[in-house]
């Protein structure tokens, strides 16, 4: 053990960690806020990715420009989705739990419709592109540019999103939303608006984590559900609803799984899972919970 | 008149199911083939729809585990298959889902609501991932070859898990037992106020579900003949379950049934017909059914009942 292994274990890590932190965030909005627990939410991320990839291959835009382009549509298509589907749901249904059991499913119904078109549009074939991978030095250890350029961007998406929901009018209108939806409506907030808005954010962190996972691994269609099941354990880990949480837990994560993976990589999943059942039992409310 | 009325209809029921269950009985002698291996697929996914209602529909805890006790079932089968017979290691397959349910149960129906459901759905995947790290690093040899059994007797085996299956879940729900897991469904605080054992009940009605489920995971995999973590413990055998409850509808016993019915025989004909879009119609089919038919396909058939009827059943 070296230091050059050790920052090779702790840069992936954060890197996969960002990322992990970002689907969490977008996750933890939804389910915070708009009460739809997301299986589809991994879809996102892959369309996110496909996108990236579309555009680089078949008409030369960098990911990066791509982010600005690819981020607006999957936002658009989040908001539309929670203004047709999700409100018809919460409009029929009797109680509050009986809409989350219900959202759950319709998720589920989205995750095979949108994977499934993918499959047949793009195959299941992995997909990959090269995009500033040059060489960087860093104390000894080599890294490629992109996954630096990504971490920084992944930091910053982060911030920016935290500082929008704590600083700005609608962020405050989105934690009021979270708190209590209806004394929220009394006061003068949207609603309606907030919710879908809320849906339609938490699709859009999805999709930037898939550009911008894009630039460093290769991509596959079928590769939602295995982050959805990341992300909602992220949710859970940093206490449900709590975007801070969510922010700190991508990081710990992602880490634990750089470890894990460094010793035994087959056995990084199931440590996950047996940090999120032990977490359930021991502690629910997460490391940020109230 | 009344009466005579009602028990004419009862009597006519149970003749209708007698007559049911003697067709079933006796399909394999002039329908062989492919009717009993379709039927087979049914009775399985009509198991595991009710097992999964009988738990979860009264009490509200939405579980996900299904493909882990099915799971269960069919690796007991795998290991137990070539030395013993088929109703031993059935039940045994069942047994072992019954212990693993306890133990879950025991642990974990605290958890309320959607915590319930994620942790659920967890254990399926941590299952599968342990399993073939096992398999992979401590056996060396991945996946299993199950002995192939001949597919009239797995008919036979899957009709009668599913008749037993039917009969508790009709006694649980008539009895004292089924009203109290209705109670805690209702509001767990006021059923433990009136002398409810709550975790024994939930525990208990778990495991009983777990064991129906086990023991049709131990008789389907001697159709598969070979399996390894990933076929056994197929997240979809998770999501299916909840699925055809729903889209059958929960409020009564044969909605599961129809619901399950119904989507085994619409895969079985998208498989064959459409295999590139069987999940994709799949996955519409499952968005307009919780949209437009929030009470499944039995509360449809109700409403239309009902409003053909409504005319005659005001006077009464």
């Amino acid at each position: 053990m070296n230091i050059t292994t050790i920052l090779d274990v702790v840069i992936g890590g954060l890197l996969m960690g960002g990322i992990y932190a970002l689907i969490a965030m977008g996750l933890s909005l939804q389910y915070g806020v708009a009460r739809v627990l997301n299986i589809a939410h991994g879809e996102f991320i892959m369309l996110g990715a496909f996108s990236t990839w579309v555009l680089y291959t078949t008409f030369g835009i960098s990911p990066l420009i791509s982010l600005v382009i690819v981020g607006p549509l999957i936002f658009i298509i989040g908001f539309l989705l929670h203004r047709t589907l999700f409100r018809s749901l919460l409009k029929s249904a009797p109680s509050l739990p009986a809409f989350e059991g219900s959202s759950l499913l319709a998720t589920f119904g989205l995750l095979y419709i949108i994977q499934n078109t993918a499959i047949i549009v793009w195959s299941s074939t992995p997909r990959g592109y090269t995009y500033l991978a040059s060489p960087v030095h860093l104390w000894g250890a080599v890294f490629a540019a992109n996954r630096l350029v990504t971490l920084g961007f992944v930091v910053g998406i982060g911030l920016a999103f935290y500082i929008f929901l704590a600083r700005t009018r609608l962020g405050k209108a989105i934690r009021a939303a979270a708190q209590d939806p209806s004394t929220a409506g009394l006061m003068g907030v949207n609603i309606n608006q907030v919710l879908a808005l809320c849906f339609g954010f938490g699709a859009l962190m999805a999709g930037l984590a898939g550009v911008l996972y894009s630039m460093c691994f290769s991509i596959q269609a079928t590769m939602g559900l295995g982050f959805t099941v990341i992300a909602i354990i992220v949710v859970v880990l940093g206490g449900l609803g709590s975007i801070p949480g969510s922010f700190i837990g991508g990081f710990i994560l992602g880490i634990i799984g750089s470890v894990v993976t460094r010793i035994e990589a087959s056995l990084s999943l199931a440590a996950f899972y047996f940090i999120f059942i032990l977490l359930l039992l021991v502690r629910p409310k997460g490391i940020m919970g109230k | 008149m009344d009466i005579a009325r009602v028990t004419f209809r009862k009597s006519f029921f149970l003749g209708l199911l007698g007559l049911i269950l003697a067709l079933l009985a006796t399909l394999p002698r002039y329908a062989a083939g492919y009717t009993p291996i379709l039927l087979t697929s049914i009775f399985m996914y009509i198991i595991l729809a009710v097992s999964w209602t009988l738990f979860s529909g009264p009490t509200g805890y939405m579980s996900l585990a299904t493909a882990a006790f099915f799971g269960v079932g069919i690796y007991v089968a795998a290991v137990l298959g070539d030395t013993l017979p088929l109703p031993i290691f059935i039940v045994a397959g069942g047994l072992a889902s019954f212990i693993v349910a306890l133990l879950v149960g025991a642990l974990t129906l605290r958890l309320r609501g959607i915590y319930f459901a994620i942790f659920t759905f967890g254990l399926v995947i941590l299952i599968t991932h342990l399993l073939l790290f096992w398999e992979l690093h401590v056996i060396g040899i991945r996946g299993r070859f199950v002995t192939v059994i001949d597919y009239n007797t797995i008919y036979y085996a899957m009709l009668s898990i599913f008749v037993t299956l039917l009969l508790t879940a009709y006694f649980i729900r008539r009895s004292k037992f089924g009203l109290a897991l209705q109670s805690i469904g209702e509001n767990e605080e006021a059923a433990t106020h009136i002398g409810i054992d709550v975790t024994m009940v939930k525990v208990i009605t778990f495991a009983v579900s777990a064991f129906f489920i086990g023991a049709a995971g131990a008789t389907i995999a001697t159709r598969w003949t070979y399996i390894d973590p990933y076929i056994a413990f197929d997240v979809r055998f998770s999501f299916l379950p909840v699925l055809m409850a729903i889209f059958g509808g929960m409020g009564q016993l044969y909605g599961p049934v129809v619901g399950a019915v119904t989507f085994a025989y619409l895969q079985e004909v998208l498989i064959t017909r459409f295999p590139e879009l069987y999940m994709l119609i799949f996955g519409v089919v499952l968005v307009v059914a919780i949209l437009y038919l929030p009470n499944g396909l039995v509360g449809l058939i109700q409403r239309l009942w009902k409003r053909s009827t409504g005319g005659q059943r005001a006077n009464t």
